[in-house]
């Protein structure tokens, strides 16, 4: 056997580490959500069920009430962020614009400062309007985190269509609106379905607004997972988490089939 | 309607949201620290620092190691997914890094307290294969815990973006640095590093900023003293109503985002004119 031979086991070895520290901790949010008793000493829990999920779904369980909550500011944040974002990213993608500079400085400035100094504002400004605590005043915090980044999806997915098949259709008689719908809409489709499933993501799965300005009358997954969690019922908080994670570990694994790697590389730039 | 104008129609909507929700909340949070009482004062700032130097500095400190490490472990990934010669091993590390890729801070926060405790699960199999004894046990559920966090969650997207910038190098000056027998540490170093510099500060920078933004993390998983400033500031205003502090807080955490941000900024107005 030569040195050659053996040069599988570090490889082996650090790819099975890395294993152990991503799927180590996901197996532990599984094991916790069949969970029926599992105490200290036990390294496994001693008694597994489902009585836990059947609590957390029946009808007036709270999950089934903030899972109905947060798809629902999802669907609504995704249909004004994209709306915002198809415009924008059009017009920064292809039209000349004055003060460019200004608008992209605008665009770019959310993702370049902490945003929990601005949600501790935005619930003080809200509540001045009325908007804690109201559906609508959640929507708004998240269309905000969600915009900037559907714009630069949006902005890189139309980018990447090729400007020639606009011509094409602009020079057989096609009208600037008929070539937007009907040729640079469908080819830009993928990008910017791509980037209303982040969007979509992004709401679901956000905390620190909705901790500020939806609290306590808009309660959402995160924050009953939140809850849940500080009140020591870590099997509800599991299976809470584990609803919020398949459909992010889903998006992870399609979004190369949506996102073609010239747009991805535009992404967060 | 001439071009300009429609250019700025189309984006005015866009705008006037992120200007209205983000940027005006952002100028209140630093006109609302200088506000003591109703007059112009720096008060909230002495009170702050009073207060909290100790969260001031825990949380640069955590921010810094965990962006150190995040930039590591990514070249790392991002270096033998370019350079690394088992093809098996390639395509079974580009299908692990990405699993925590969108998953949620709130949910890296549950499953991490659950998995790092004193009596997690993490312990519990040292112990079953008697790598450790109850004894030596301990918690990693503070400082630890948020760096593990943070690496755990940030890292794959910042791979995600150098391992791209790394496919699209030039592979001629790779393989002929190959052919003239430099080692593949060498060449990750000197050659391919340099190159895809400019992406790996834009990532980590992203990573800073939103590292300094989570509230769930350092809430669920070090629930002591010292803690991170945005928990700071969620029990400033939660337990008092204190704006003034929290606010006071809000900009120290601007000021030191705005060194990075303006790096980031600077960079990406140039890519994008």
């Amino acid at each position: 056997m030569t040195l050659n031979d053996l040069k599988w086991i570090p490889r082996g070895l650090c790819l099975g580490l890395l294993a152990f520290a991503i799927f180590g901790p996901l197996t532990n949010l599984v094991l916790w959500a069949v969970t029926e008793r599992w105490y200290f000493p036990h390294a496994l829990p001693l008694e597994y069920g489902f009585t836990y999920w059947a609590k957390v779904f029946s009808p007036r369980g709270n999950a089934t009430v903030s899972l109905l909550t947060s798809v629902m500011i999802a669907c609504l944040t995704v249909v004004v962020s994209v709306g915002l974002a198809i415009p924008a990213g059009y017009a920064l993608a292809r039209l000349k614009l004055p003060l460019r500079g200004v608008i992209l400085l605008l665009l770019l400035i959310p993702q370049a400062f902490p945003n929990l100094p601005v949600y501790v504002n935005i619930a003080r400004i809200f509540y001045q309007f009325g908007l804690n605590g109201t559906i609508l005043g959640v929507v708004l915090v998240h269309v905000t985190h969600g915009l900037v980044y559907a714009v630069w999806i949006a902005t890189a997915a139309f980018s990447a269509v090729d400007g020639e098949l606009e011509e094409a259709a602009r020079s057989i008689g096609a009208s600037a609106m008929r070539t937007f719908v009907d040729v640079t809409l469908p080819i830009a489709a993928p990008g910017l379905l791509a980037s209303s499933i982040f969007v979509f993501l992004e709401s679901l799965d956000e905390f620190t607004g909705t901790y500020f300005v939806g609290a306590p009358d808009v309660s959402t997954l995160p924050l009953l997972l939140y809850t849940a969690g500080s009140g020591g019922n870590y099997q509800i908080a599991s299976i809470t988490a584990l609803v919020l994670l398949v459909p992010s570990i889903a998006f992870m694994f399609v979004i190369e089939k949506f996102l073609r790697a010239d747009v991805l590389s535009k992404v967060g730039r | 309607m001439p071009v300009p104008f429609l250019g700025l129609l189309l984006v005015t909507p866009a705008l006037l949201v992120v200007t209205l929700l983000f940027i005006v909340p952002l100028a209140s949070s630093i006109t609302g620290a200088f506000d003591v009482d109703g007059n112009f004062g720096i008060g909230n700032f002495q009170k702050a620092f009073e207060l909290y130097s100790s969260d001031i500095v825990f949380t640069i400190v955590i921010v810094l190691l965990s962006s150190v490490l995040i930039g590591l472990c990514s070249i790392a990934i991002g270096g033998y997914l370019t350079l690394g010669n088992n093809p098996r091993a390639v395509s079974i590390l580009k299908w692990l890094y990405r699993w925590p890729l969108f998953i949620p801070f709130i949910v890296v926060g549950q499953i991490l307290r659950t998995f790092l405790a004193k009596n997690g699960l993490m312990n519990s199999m040292l112990m079953e294969s008697g790598i450790l004894t109850a004894a030596q046990t301990i918690s990693f559920l503070d400082w630890r815990g948020i760096v593990i966090a943070f690496v755990w969650k940030q890292t794959p997207f910042v791979t995600l973006l150098i391992a791209g910038a790394m496919a699209s190098l030039d592979r001629a000056m790779i393989e002929s640095a190959r052919n003239l027998g430099a080692s593949r540490l060498r060449i990750l170093v000197e050659i391919i590093l340099p190159q895809v510099l400019p992406t790996l500060l834009v990532g980590l920078i992203l990573s800073f900023v939103t590292m300094m933004s989570v509230l769930s993390v350092p809430l669920m998983i070090n629930a002591q003293s010292p803690t991170m400033i945005t928990a700071s500031m969620a029990f400033r205003i939660n337990a008092y109503g204190d704006y003034g502090v929290a606010n006071a807080l809000g900009v120290i955490s601007l000021m030191t985002t705005s060194v990075v941000a303006w790096i980031h900024l600077r960079q990406t107005m140039r890519e994008h004119r």
